[in-house]
């Protein structure tokens, strides 16, 4: 009973999807614009540009090495950076409240800056190329996941508190051992919107301090006015935010089982 | 094994200051089991934490195995009121159990050993990898009951440890405490606010007055060391010692 | 001390950390200015008519596109919300739609729709209805049952139930998401004019004067005046938060 329902859910969506993209087509052919090309015409140029390989390999062409994989690699990392600094000083400060009180003004300070306006500041400083990329996307995506921590951090159950101190549980462990997967469920969902973030910066900094990679693919393509390939970039673009998430999703799904069930039972 | 002299616990600062507890003295023999009893409010649980070592003692002595309670010691276990919430939901039943285990100089597998023993002694041993939130709450505050005794602490504090139990499950706790006394040769200091657990349970009962706290009573409680639910507390001395309680607490 | 009052202690340790090693040079200062010289700028940036009305009508922009994000997004939240059919049918199409970034959209809604104010907002308007989207839906999920039970125990009608009982609910959330629609809608807004040399709006006056002649202190200082009115809509918008939603207990 239960599987029938995820698989109807499962049918449902991607049939409205499938809708979505009929009506597309129609539209698209009936206007007739070149600027906006058909579903179909826009899958002919992804496959042209990177699915052109040999079934070995799952079909992915060459156009997948200059294109796609500095992009990732850009995203991956500039995310984990992001992530790895966001979580441990998040903490620090949820542990410190003190200090989180201090930094408070200048941290929703640097919060607000659009990291598109620092974008010339990144190239002035690191030139083209990649550490501009991931300077530009670590200080844009950190914040999430930072303010999350902090949030996390803060609010560990006093319960627990007590009860780590009534055992005489020290400092390194309570900090790793309690209030990091009592913090977790908070930190996972800065994590989501802080991937989200992350890929946007990519391609916002490809379109400017970049010589390879999807952004630079789309700008270059908006430049000589082939719009069928900016179109599949763009396409690219949401086909792997979509991924991504969906992987995260998975990963904490697997790492916060424990939170999922207890909501599940209070609820 | 315990000595409360003249303990006094103060709320605020200045002219919002209230006094909380007033000169609160008593004893704990080694191997007794003593419950504390009094209106809600009454500061039982500053009380408890404080011996506990969780709040600072501003005025009075506190004394375990004479020596002076000064931070947290580390021959003391606690059991909370809110099991649920005092067990980590992210580990197993045997984790939790060994958890407070891991900043001592045991190896894994003596860890091991201890946390599985003590789950078998409170007739857990076959949910061990389960995780505390797929138990019924009786079988989560025996957790944390295995968890302090793994703990092999020379005193035992339990903060209404039964407050948040259905009656029957209650009565099955109540015995547990009793093994543990018995079988363990554990010191137990109990806070509670049902009467007849505190003469079911205790060799002495403490009974507090409302805010600010002293000591109204201590009643020895002369009932066999062997107690049953039923007829212990059918039994006459039984009804005229929570009688006596009862009268003391209206105080 | 007050949280608010040590906030301010710790900005002004940064700001001297900050002249003080921009002073000894420990940062080059054509890179990154000082903040005094910031400052200076910003001064000067706001003598400037020209650059007065630029800032206005980024304002102006900005307050249309989140006000639009918010009357598009909260009765869609409202609707996707109460229909759990719904929400899970286009489940797949608004999780495609939304990696999608608006700033890669901005050379194709310019050359379909042309030059102008509008681009802007509705590049703004899609980017940040997904934060009220979310919220609303994500709000109307947690209203605790027993509310419900209870208002229905009293046979209250569904309207009265909807209206008395779950949008007070949803409220908090929703303001949640507003205020953080407001900051997404005032970065795409800067960063579209900052990309599109529209000539309208602040962000182009700092690409035009500052990025493209390389004046590089006026980028900063555009930069500080971003940041400085994001961080007061925020903190404005939190407040009102605080002072009118403060009986929510688990707090969005």
């Amino acid at each position: 009973m239960f599987a029938n329902s995820k698989l109807t859910a499962f049918v449902q969506r991607w049939l409205v999807f499938a809708i979505f993209v009929l009506v597309w087509q129609w539209a698209a052919t009936a206007t007739n614009n070149v600027v906006f090309p058909t579903p179909l015409a826009i899958i002919g140029r992804v496959q042209q540009l990177w699915l052109n390989g040999p079934p070995s390999r799952l079909f992915l062409g060459s156009g997948i090495n200059t294109d796609v994989l500095p992009s990732v690699g850009r995203l991956a990392g500039g995310w984990a950076i992001a992530s790895v600094i966001g979580i441990v000083l998040g903490i620090a400060l949820g542990l410190v409240p003190v200090l989180a009180d201090y930094a408070s003004a200048v941290l929703a300070f640097m919060r607000a800056v659009p990291p598109v306006m620092l974008v010339p500041v990144f190239l002035v400083l690191f030139h083209i190329g990649t550490p501009m990329q991931l300077a530009t996307i670590v200080f844009g995506s950190i914040w999430p996941v930072l303010l999350n921590s902090v949030d996390g951090a803060r609010s560990v159950d006093p319960i627990k508190v007590d009860t780590a101190r009534a055992y005489r549980i020290g400092r390194v462990r309570w900090i790793v051992s309690v209030v990091l997967p009592a913090a977790s469920p908070k930190i996972f969902a800065g994590l989501r919107i802080n991937l989200a973030f992350a890929l946007i910066l990519m391609v916002v900094s490809e379109l400017v301090g970049s010589a390879d990679g999807v952004g630079y693919q789309i700008t270059n393509a908006e430049g000589t006015f082939d719009y069928r390939t900016m179109w599949a970039g763009i396409a690219l673009v949401s086909v792997l935010g979509f991924v991504l998430n969906r992987l995260l999703v998975a990963v904490e799904n697997r790492a916060l089982a424990w939170h999922h069930s207890t909501r599940l039972l209070e609820g | 094994m315990l000595d409360v002299i003249e303990f006094s616990h103060t709320y605020g600062t200045g002219t919002k200051a209230h006094l909380a507890i007033d000169e609160v003295s008593f004893r704990v023999d080694a191997g007794e089991i003593v419950c504390v009893v009094g209106p809600s409010g009454c500061g039982k649980t500053t009380l408890l934490k404080s011996v506990a070592g969780l709040h600072r003692i501003d005025s009075g002595e506190l004394r375990l195995r004479g020596k002076q309670i000064r931070g947290v010691p580390g021959d003391l276990a606690v059991v909370f009121q809110d099991y649920s919430r005092s067990l980590f939901p992210w580990l197993n039943v045997a984790s939790n159990v060994e958890f407070p285990l891991r900043g001592t100089s045991l190896s894994r597998a003596q860890r091991r050993e201890r946390a599985a023993e003590a789950l078998a002694w409170v007739g857990l041993a076959d949910v061990a990898r389960k995780h505390p939130w797929q138990l019924s709450g009786g079988m989560q505050q025996r957790v944390a009951i295995a968890r302090a005794l793994a703990y092999r602490p020379a005193l035992m504090l339990m903060d209404e440890p039964f407050a948040s139990v259905d009656a029957q499950t209650r009565a099955e706790l109540e015995d547990l405490v009793l093994r543990v006394r018995t079988e363990q040769d554990m010191t137990i200091l109990l806070v509670t606010h049902d009467i007849d657990e505190s003469v079911y349970l205790g060799d002495r009962v403490l009974v507090l007055s409302e805010s600010p706290t002293t000591v109204v009573d201590t009643l020895k409680v002369d009932l066999p060391r062997e107690r049953d639910q039923i007829l212990t507390r059918a039994s006459t001395e039984f009804v005229r010692l929570r009688s006596e309680v009862a009268r003391q607490l209206r105080h | 001390m007050r949280k608010s009052v040590r906030g301010i202690v710790g900005l002004l340790i940064f700001l001297c950390l900050w002249q003080l090693a921009s002073q000894l040079k420990l940062i080059d200062p054509t890179f990154v200015p000082g903040p005094l010289q910031v400052a200076g700028r910003v001064g000067q940036l706001f003598g400037q008519a020209e650059f007065r009305v630029d800032f206005v009508a980024t304002v102006l922009a900005w307050l249309i596109a989140t006000l639009a994000a918010t009357a598009i997004a909260v009765p869609l939240g409202l609707l996707l919300g109460s229909l759990p059919l719904l929400r899970n049918a286009t489940s797949a199409v608004v999780d495609l739609l939304r990696p999608i970034p608006s700033v890669t959209l901005i050379p194709l809604v310019l050359t379909a729709f042309g030059d102008g104010a509008q681009i802007k907002i509705i590049l703004a308007t899609f980017a940040s209805i997904w934060p009220i989207l979310f919220n609303v839906i994500y709000g109307l999920r947690e209203v605790d049952p027993l509310f419900v039970d209870t208002a229905r125990a009293f046979r209250t009608s569904r309207l009265r139930t909807a209206l008395a009982v779950r949008l007070p609910y949803v409220t908090p959330f929703a303001l949640t998401g507003i205020r953080m629609s407001a900051a997404i809608s005032l970065v795409v807004i800067v960063s579209t004019e900052f990309l599109s040399n529209s000539g309208i709006g602040f962000g182009s006056f700092v690409v035009i004067n500052g990025e493209q002649s390389g004046d590089i202190p006026m980028v900063f200082g555009g930069v500080v005046v971003a940041g400085i009115l994001g961080a007061a809509v925020n903190s404005m918008l939190q407040g009102v938060q605080n002072r009118w939603f403060s009986w929510v207990g688990k707090a969005a």
